[in-house]
């Protein structure tokens, strides 16, 4: 982990609501893993004043890629930067998600929910360089919300599409088409990443029929850096159920250890 | 060269910004971003005797220029601290206070007796302003009488000075502060947050859980160096001045309201090295002025 304050943005993409900029860090690049964030200070001035963590979307050489959504002020300042400007990051941070040794040569499902879509490109990049076999399921509201698709493709990392009113591939959540998957072809592992009832249907299924997953959780940040204690999730380890910093000690948890809010919370 | 030092009379600082308790961790979450040791020194997260499960979330919200926090002091004790913690801050070469909390007097007293033996710690920061831990936003330092009682059973048991932090939530800061002074404190730190709450106005809903919280950041820094003015003026025992400082020129309005010290609190949120820029800013500053001391601008505001 480390500050780089003026790491300059030599690319942007404008897809609707979404940006993808990729950022010339290069010693941060060099230490990045899958799951792991950034913490990205939007504007110079003191309002907004947190700095937004944004998950790694990709790492290409000495660059690292963001990919996110416009969903409030910090993200709409972000959205406006061109290339050539310079960001003061912080990065990366987290623990990303385990890449275990028994995963080589083995079916792996990663699953995202809208922009929660954003770590698993990683995730899915280096576990098929690495020998596993990565299928990317991939869900949105509409057509105009799996903007990465093709990407994917073009990576040549399997992607399967749901979209919740049908307008492109499987209708419905894409926790359904998880559930389909599954039973037509157990994975050894399931990721995921997206909103909490879409990750705690995908905790059900794979607990279920006792397969092992992982979880990237997402939470308000003061910090970033465990400083804070702000973004705590209710997580329980040997017995004892407690507030951790999902921002040191995860955000990416083991679906055993992560205690799902009640519905409606 | 200038001379940044300045000298608390029970305490001397290389340099006057010290990390705020609440807002650096235990000190080391912040060893990768810059050198401990460049600071005046640092306030580690406040300490109940147990450990300590905090509030439930949503903990923080962003507000402008602020934030609102209702963490609650989760922490892990001071068993766990003097085990794990104070031996990695024992050698640094800064100074090193210890933030104490308690749910009653006696938890208070056992804290202090429980760390009074150990090296590392050059003072106790007495917390009796934390917002976020009793029903409806009660502490200690709303009562001229609490805080008195408080600090005089907690100075005749520590074998270190005691700082006490006051809370901005009263109608006389300065009153409080007297109180505290007459009961012994060796110095006076202020403020801490502010209570305060904010709505989510779809849901209707508060944004925390906790509905209350305490709002730091700068929105709250011209308020609090008022009352850091007042106390000064007020009280002879150092004032340490907390709210809102970021920069250089925010420290330098505290020292000439009085304060003879500064802590820097949600800036490290944003910057983790967030105090070593206002200690490279007050240098400069003094270097344009001439000012070979740091310590001949304390208190000096001329008014009229």
């Amino acid at each position: 982990m480390m500050k780089n304050p003026t790491a300059r943005i030599a690319n942007v993409e404008r897809r609707g609501d979404y940006r993808l900029f990729s950022i010339e860090t290069p010693e941060m690049a060099g230490r990045a893993r899958p799951g792991q964030f950034l913490m990205i200070k939007v504007s110079s001035q003191l309002d907004p004043l947190l700095r937004r963590p944004i998950s790694i979307h990709a790492r290409e050489n000495d660059r690292l890629e963001i990919f996110f959504k416009v969903t409030g002020r910090g993200t709409e300042i972000l959205a406006g930067k061109e290339a050539g400007d310079t960001l003061d990051i912080i990065g990366p941070l987290g623990k990303g998600f385990s890449m275990d040794e028994r995963l080589k040569g083995m079916r792996v499902l990663c699953v995202g929910g809208g922009r929660g879509i954003a770590p698993l490109y990683f995730l899915a990049k280096e576990l098929h360089a690495w020998g596993a076999s990565p299928m990317v399921l991939y869900g949105g509201k509409t057509a105009a919300d799996i903007p990465l698709r093709t990407k994917f493709e073009e990576a040549g990392l399997p992607v399967l599409c749901s979209t919740d009113d049908g307008s492109f591939g499987f209708k419905g959540f894409v926790t359904g088409l998880a559930a389909r998957e599954i039973e037509a072809h157990p994975p050894a592992f399931l990721f995921a990443c997206g909103p909490d009832a879409m990750m705690k249907a995908a905790a059900r299924l794979t607990e279920s029929r006792g397969i092992p997953a992982e979880f990237s959780l997402e939470s308000l940040m003061g910090c970033g850096i465990g400083a804070c204690w702000g973004c705590v999730k209710r997580i329980l380890r040997e017995g004892q159920e407690g507030w951790v910093k999902i921002c040191e000690e995860g955000p990416v948890f083991p679906r055993d250890e992560i205690v799902w809010p009640e519905e409606g919370d | 060269m200038v001379d940044l030092s300045v000298d608390l009379g029970f305490l001397k600082l290389k340099n006057p910004v010290l990390a705020a308790s609440g807002t650096f961790g235990y000190g080391l979450e912040f060893a990768p971003y810059l050198d401990l040791e460049e600071l005046g020194g640092f306030v580690v997260k406040g300490l109940y005797y147990g450990p300590r499960e905090g509030n439930p979330p949503p903990r923080l919200v962003e507000t402008p220029s602020g934030l609102i926090n209702a963490i609650g002091l989760q922490g892990i004790g001071v068993e766990a601290f003097v085990a794990k913690v104070l031996p990695k801050l024992r050698d640094l070469d800064t100074v090193v206070i210890v933030n104490i909390c308690g749910e009653t007097d006696e938890e208070y007293i056992r804290v202090v007796e429980f760390l009074n033996g150990h090296d590392g710690i050059a003072a106790f920061e007495l917390n009796i302003s934390c917002p976020n831990v009793r029903q409806g936003g009660a502490c200690p330092a709303l009562d001229p009488g609490t805080t008195f009682r408080l600090v005089k059973a907690v100075k005749r048991t520590s074998r270190l000075p005691i700082i006490t932090k006051l809370s901005p939530n009263v109608t006389s800061v300065a009153e409080i502060a007297a109180a505290a002074e007459e009961a012994g404190a060796d110095a006076i730190s202020l403020v801490n947050t502010f209570l305060a709450m904010s709505i989510d106005v779809e849901m209707r809903r508060p944004k925390l859980a906790n509905v209350f919280g305490g709002l730091s950041g700068p929105a709250i820094r011209p308020i609090a160096l008022r009352m850091v003015y007042q106390v000064a003026s007020r009280v002879k025992v150092p004032v340490i001045g907390i709210g809102g400082i970021s920069s250089g020129a925010d420290a330098l309005e505290f020292l000439l309201a009085g304060a003879r010290a500064v802590e820097v609190g949600t800036a490290s949120f944003v910057d983790p090295d967030a105090s070593l820029r206002v200690i490279r800013e007050i240098g400069e500053f003094c270097e344009r002025h001439g000012i070979r001391r740091v310590e001949e601008l304390i208190g000096k505001l001329e008014i009229g």
